[in-house]
């Protein structure tokens, strides 16, 4: 077993035991804390399984050259268009967009598409948006789409040029 | 909710109906992908956990109500991107916060950083990008929610 395992393992029980003493024994912030971390992962594991199954059709029926004509080095304005599209169409925020832009960089995916992506799930998935427009109103939901969204892109094409020169990869086998 | 889970479920049935290796294969791939990130997961839900008790939504909305502008906006930004929420939690708690006289921009800047900036989800974010880049692209990232910020005051007038 790897070392990082190892504390990982350590940190989570002693985590866990807390919560158990707290609940025990009756200690509010142990017990806020409980239901907080309940809360969340019962959030999580509605969104995650879906997402992690359409990650793994993608991986097994899109080929590898598609994505590298549409999002690869040669895409231009398309490819940023159509990955703002699908980084629209899909749910889960910033920590589905992780693991999704990963599958899409080892398909042949650049850099800069791979950071619109991230950018663009963050602050523009359309569900979210319309849901935010009926709280905030829609002159708030317009004007923060239309100055970040080009800024996502731009900082993108400069971020992904950047690390492209420096021979940057993404983490291997996750 | 349900509908991503029938759009998904619809989606692997004809799959399966297409060709049911690549479907097992494909599930496998998912479960195996899973597990690999999965005590990560766990892990920035414990840190979630601790930081919404130190920072509940009392606290968050004091703080954005009681200073001038721009320590409010600096102050939501902050707050924005040490936080998580669901955009379903986070939406109607600025709904309130604006019927309560906290400027667009401040919430701008709350929003945005919350979607944009995640430091809770830093250790899910390295494992994917390495910690170098994670770091940049946060940090770009906060750039980006200040200047939405600072533009939103502009167009709402509250700045000049």
């Amino acid at each position: 077993m790897k070392r990082n395992t190892k504390i990982k393992i350590a940190y989570i029980s002693v985590y866990i035991f807390f919560l158990i003493i707290s609940f025990m024994f009756e200690f509010n912030p142990g017990k806020v804390i409980g239901y907080n971390f309940i809360s969340f992962l019962v959030y999580m594991l509605k969104i995650l399984p879906c997402a992690f199954i359409l990650i793994g059709l993608f991986e097994v029926w899109v080929k590898k050259e598609v994505i590298e004509k549409y999002l690869g080095e040669e895409s231009g304005i398309k490819g940023y268009s159509l990955v703002i599209l699908l980084a629209g169409t899909i749910a889960g925020g910033l920590l589905v967009a992780f693991p999704v832009t990963y599958s899409l960089y080892n398909k042949g995916a650049k850099l800069s598409i791979v950071f619109t992506y991230i950018g663009a799930a963050a602050i523009y998935r359309i569900p979210m948006t319309l849901y935010e427009a009926s709280f905030m109103g829609v002159k708030f939901t317009a004007i923060r789409l239309l100055i970040s969204l080009p800024l996502v892109i731009i900082t993108s094409i400069l971020l992904g040029e950047y690390l492209t020169k420096r021979n940057y990869k993404m983490a291997e086998d996750k | 909710m349900y509908y991503t889970y029938a759009i998904t479920g619809l989606i692997l049935l004809i799959s399966f109906i297409i060709n049911k290796e690549k479907t097992i294969k494909a599930i496998k791939i998912a479960t195996v992908k899973f597990k690999k990130i999965f005590p990560t997961f766990i892990t920035m839900l414990i840190f979630i956990s601790i930081i919404l008790f130190l920072f509940p939504d009392e606290v968050i909305l004091n703080y954005m109500g009681n200073n001038s502008k721009f320590i409010s906006v600096l102050l939501a930004s902050f707050l924005g991107s040490i936080t998580l929420m669901p955009g379903f939690v986070a939406f109607p708690l600025c709904g309130i916060l604006l019927t309560k006289g906290v400027p667009y921009m401040v919430l701008s800047a709350f929003t945005t950083t919350l979607m944009m900036v995640g430091i809770i989800t830093f250790p899910i974010e390295k494992e994917y990008f390495g910690v170098k880049v994670t770091i940049i692209r946060n940090i770009i990232s906060f750039f980006i929610a200040l200047i939405v910020a600072v533009i939103t005051g502009i167009f709402f007038g509250e700045i000049f």
